[in-house]
């Protein structure tokens, strides 16, 4: 999908302004349920993001994985504990950490531009274009064939935290 | 279209970045955690797709093209498996740390102090 | 020829005996340790017959041909500024005699110890006992005596010289626990020190001037290359190299004004004092000059010190001995006088009849010595106030001792007479030396020395051997006694046969040593003027003159001393004030001690420069610890306020540290 019309670019800006504007939120809000609606607001537009530039399959993981699972822990977490209005205050540190921000975001800004990237042509080779037609196939033979260690090794992690997670947030009897 | 993407993902991350330190609610800084795991994803996915993978010759590109283009959205995906984890175990530990300290507040937490 | 590897035994052996007495007989138990001293006997006894195979060896061609063994080189060899560290065995007639009586009379002392030292292997209680370590010490003592006779290498040489020292400083404090022997143990460790210094910069000097010798392609540490190059040496370089190791010398040889050490070493056990006295440590001065004489010859200064500082010694001393009533620091006294008449007889340019002397003396002076101890194992006192008429039980010893006193005093045709005519007859005809008027004076030092030695030798005889008993050990004041002895009583009986042995052992050689070794004709086996010449010198002439001089001046003393204190016809009571004066004088030791120990040490080092730098030590040195501490503690102090304990703060560190690094990255761009 090129971005060769001025539909693709509305949508494009919307998408990074959504996404941009509501990650803000997130941070700035300081009712800590509104914020955790808003990073929902945040992970819906990256995923609108995946989906234009080829990464369909990513697109719909990101929103069922962080629009749906995430999103309800966090909604979850934030039921259980306290200060949920007004607790999203800033630390004595604030000022600092936006100046460091500010600071990190500008050297990344001027790094990025002024970075000499290789890009693939608008008009992608053969190969590469089917690629990008058949991703979640792809995906899904890459995971089982090179990166098969890393997979597995993956789903003992989310063993664990799932293991560890209920062990931590169980009640004991005893207590 | 490349440095548009890696420009929000920088914006992104710094915002995530600027959460985590000024943030008081631990949820708040998970949640700043969660944004710049997506501000890398958003680079790896436009790496992905717009740059040229090394190793990959463009012409006469043999059959496996795959591994070389698809290596960013894989990283991609294994990102979004460890963030899952990490906010699972997260939040449950915000959850105990509230039963027994009774504060969801990071400044209360200083006990690395000695 | 004695091949290289038995020329190292000779080094090896009395090594090995002691290690092997220290660290694997003395753990053991008494059963396995009694035997230490057979250890000791045999190493030492095998190095002795290496050494006689030696000498032997050494008659037929002069100088052994061991090349030395470099070490490790710094620089490139030959280069002006590089120099060349080695070891070797210089093994020359020289070197060869003197191992030889290094290692016999050491045999000798040994087997006297058997017997001396028997009561402390007795007296031990428990497993553990001071007899292993004694014999220890006593081989150890010798292997580095020999090991400084055969270096090769000067600083080869100073390491022994300086393991001498150090056992040297082990067997006279053998008693530790008497507060005394501690005592003489640190100074004569410290005395010999202060000449070793002088010794040290005598080394240093050579080897400031290491281009001279570089130039000739020599080595300036190696023995033979000094020899070779100091005819060549610049002007001044041989007389300072050359009195700085005469420094080092007169420290180890007791010569004045460094000679405070020797007469409290007599500590000791009567062997060590034996040993030490007769052929190793005081002898090791001696050896130093005559081995280096070639440096010395080159320089007329130098040559003049050695020869008024031995002379002045060997009257100095000898005056001394003139008034001691302790049979050891009589003998002690008299070893420094007898040192001062070899470093004289080295003054005046003959290092042979050095030698000849030093090897005579060695056998008289371990005699008496050992003698000394044969007395004292009878009456348990060294006091001669409280001996006389020993002769009555202890004929052996009193006839061993009276042949050593003739030797000493030069009597016709002991021994001694033979050295003491030849140093004589040299400084009168100032043949060899460097300026006549020197060795005329010390001509009449050493006869002056000689009527004094003739007559202290025979008043310690008269006074512990004639005469009635008075009482031995049971007559001292107990106040006077030392603790470990309170308790004994006098036996009146011979030694035993391993303590009289020796003596006679070495009475045959204080008899014979000097006319056989050296004699005026050919005795058949043994050639005319052996010594001289194996040492590559002609022989002095035998002058009727000096030698019936001395004769005559040596029996004077004597006489005087049996008018005196035999017959007591003749007394000094009658001389007056002068002489109580005087006698003071001898007995306060010349206040040599008083001047060091009460002047120097406790006015000069101890209320002024030690105070001095105790004050820079505590304000100063101190000050700049503290201040480090200081400067820690308070640093870190302010540092830990940085340690808050929020996350957070640590968070923005460690974000602030990323930016930094990666604007650093795009600036070097």
């Amino acid at each position: 999908m090129a971005f060769d019309n001025i539909f693709s670019e509305i949508v494009f800006w919307t998408l990074a302004v959504v996404t941009i504007g509501s990650a803000a939120l997130v941070v700035h809000l300081r009712s800590i349920f509104r914020a955790a609606l808003m990073l929902v607001v945040s992970f819906l537009g990256i995923a609108g993001l995946f989906a234009m530039v080829n990464a369909e399959f990513l697109a719909v993981v990101q929103v069922l994985v962080y629009g749906g699972g995430i999103a309800v822990l966090v909604i979850f977490a934030v039921m259980m504990t306290r200060d949920v209005d007004t607790g999203n205050v800033s630390t004595a540190v604030q000022p600092v950490a936006l100046m460091m921000g500010a600071a990190l975001l500008a050297a990344l800004a001027y790094s990025i531009v002024q970075a000499e990237w290789t890009v693939l042509p608008d008009s992608l080779p053969g190969p590469i274009a089917t690629v990008f037609v058949e991703t979640p196939t792809q995906l899904g033979r890459l995971l089982l064939s090179d990166y098969v260690l890393a997979f597995e090794v993956a789903g003992v992690l989310l063993l664990a935290a799932v293991i560890g997670a209920l062990s931590l947030v169980r009640e004991r009897t005893d207590a | 279209m490349l440095e548009r993407l890696l420009i929000i993902s920088a914006i992104l991350f710094c915002i995530g970045l600027y959460g985590v330190l000024s943030r008081k609610h631990i949820i708040a800084v998970i949640m700043s955690v969660e944004i710049m795991f997506n501000a890398v994803n958003v680079a790896l996915v436009a790496f992905s797709r717009y740059t040229v993978p090394a190793g990959l010759r463009l012409s006469g590109a043999g059959t496996d093209a795959e591994r070389f283009v698809l290596e960013g959205q894989t990283l991609a995906v294994f990102v979004i498996v460890v963030a899952a984890a990490e906010v699972a175990l997260g939040l449950a530990l915000i959850i105990a740390l509230a039963r027994r300290r009774d504060t969801v507040h990071i400044s209360d937490l200083s006990t690395l102090r000695r | 020829m004695l091949p290289e590897a038995a020329a190292w035994l000779i080094i090896g052996l009395p090594l090995l005996a002691g290690v092997f007495s220290i660290a694997v007989l003395r753990p053991w138990k008494r059963s396995l340790w009694q035997y230490a001293g057979y250890a000791a006997i045999a190493g030492t006894g095998a190095a002795f017959v290496l050494s006689l195979i030696a000498v032997n060896g050494a008659m037929g061609n002069g100088d052994a041909g061991y090349e030395p063994h470099t070490w490790f080189a710094v620089g490139a060899l030959g280069a002006q500024d590089g120099f060349q560290m080695t070891v070797g065995i210089f093994l020359d007639p020289l070197s060869a005699i003197m191992a030889a009586v290094v290692s016999g009379v050491s045999t000798v002392v040994q087997v006297f110890s058997l017997g001396y030292m028997r009561k402390d292997a007795d007296d031990a209680s428990g497993e553990w006992s001071d007899y292993p370590r004694y014999f220890a010490y006593m081989s150890l003592f010798t292997a580095s005596m020999l090991g400084l006779v055969l270096a090769y290498n000067l600083i080869q040489l100073f390491v022994f010289w300086e393991l001498v020292g150090l056992f040297s400083y082990l067997l006279i404090g053998f008693w530790y626990h008497r507060p005394a022997a501690a005592a003489a143990a640190k100074k004569a460790f410290i005395v010999t020190r202060i000449g070793d210094f002088g010794f040290m910069l005598g080394i240093l000097y050579l080897f400031l001037h290491r281009g001279e010798f570089a130039a000739l392609g020599l080595n300036p540490f190696e023995i033979p290359a000094i020899l070779e190059a100091a005819p060549m040496l610049s002007a001044g370089v041989a007389t300072w190299a050359a009195l700085g190791l005469f420094a080092g010398a007169a420290g180890k040889s007791a010569q004045f004004p460094l000679h405070t050490w020797l007469p409290d070493a007599m500590e000791g056990p009567t062997p060590v004092s034996s040993l030490i006295h007769a052929a190793t440590m005081v002898a090791a001065g001696v050896f130093l000059v005559a081995r280096l004489f070639g440096l010395f010859e080159e320089s007329a200064a130098a040559m003049n010190t050695v020869a008024i500082i031995g002379g002045v010694t060997a009257v100095f001393a000898a005056a001394m001995g003139l008034a001691s009533n302790d049979i050891k620091r009589v003998l002690a006294f008299s070893t420094v006088s007898q040192l001062g008449y070899m470093f004289l007889a080295l003054g005046v340019g003959a290092p042979g009849v050095a030698m000849f002397h030093l090897f005579n003396h060695a056998f008289f002076k371990c005699l008496l010595f050992l003698g000394a101890g044969s007395v004292h194992h009878s009456v348990h006192t060294f006091d001669m106030r409280y001996m006389g008429g020993l002769r009555r039980w202890m004929p052996i010893t009193y006839m061993t001792t009276l042949v050593g006193g003739l030797s000493l005093a030069g009597i016709f045709p002991l021994a001694g007479f033979w050295s003491k005519d030849e140093i004589l007859s040299t400084a009168w005809s100032g043949a060899h030396a460097a300026s006549g008027g020197v060795s005329q004076l010390v001509f009449w030092l050493a006869l002056a020395a000689a009527f004094m030695t003739a007559f202290y030798v025979f008043r310690l005889i008269i006074m512990s051997f004639h005469g009635d008993f008075r009482g031995g050990i049971d007559s001292v004041p107990h106040e006077e006694r030392i603790p470990d002895e309170a308790h004994h009583h006098v036996h009146q009986h011979e030694s035993p046969r391993v303590m009289t042995l020796p003596l006679i052992v070495l009475a045959v050689f204080a008899v014979g040593s000097g006319f056989v070794a050296n004699s005026l004709v050919d005795l058949g086996p043994v050639p005319a003027h052996w010594f001289s010449h194996l040492l590559h010198e002609d022989a002095p002439d035998f002058n009727i003159v000096i030698a019936l001089t001395s004769t005559v001046v040596a029996v004077a003393g004597i006489g005087l001393a049996v008018l005196v204190y035999g017959t007591r016809s003749v007394s000094f009571d009658g001389v007056g004030r002068l002489w109580r004066w005087g006698h003071r004088l001898l007995v306060e030791r010349f206040f040599m001690d008083a001047l060091y120990e009460d002047l120097i040490v406790r006015r000069a080092l101890y209320r002024g420069l030690f105070l001095v730098s105790d004050w820079v030590d505590r304000r100063i040195v101190d000050g700049m610890a503290d201040l480090a501490g200081w400067l820690g503690r308070n640093s870190g102090r302010a540092i830990a306020q940085l340690q808050t304990g929020h996350i957070q703060v640590y968070g923005v560190g460690v974000s602030m540290g990323a930016a930094v690094i990666l604007i650093f990255y795009l600036m070097q761009r």
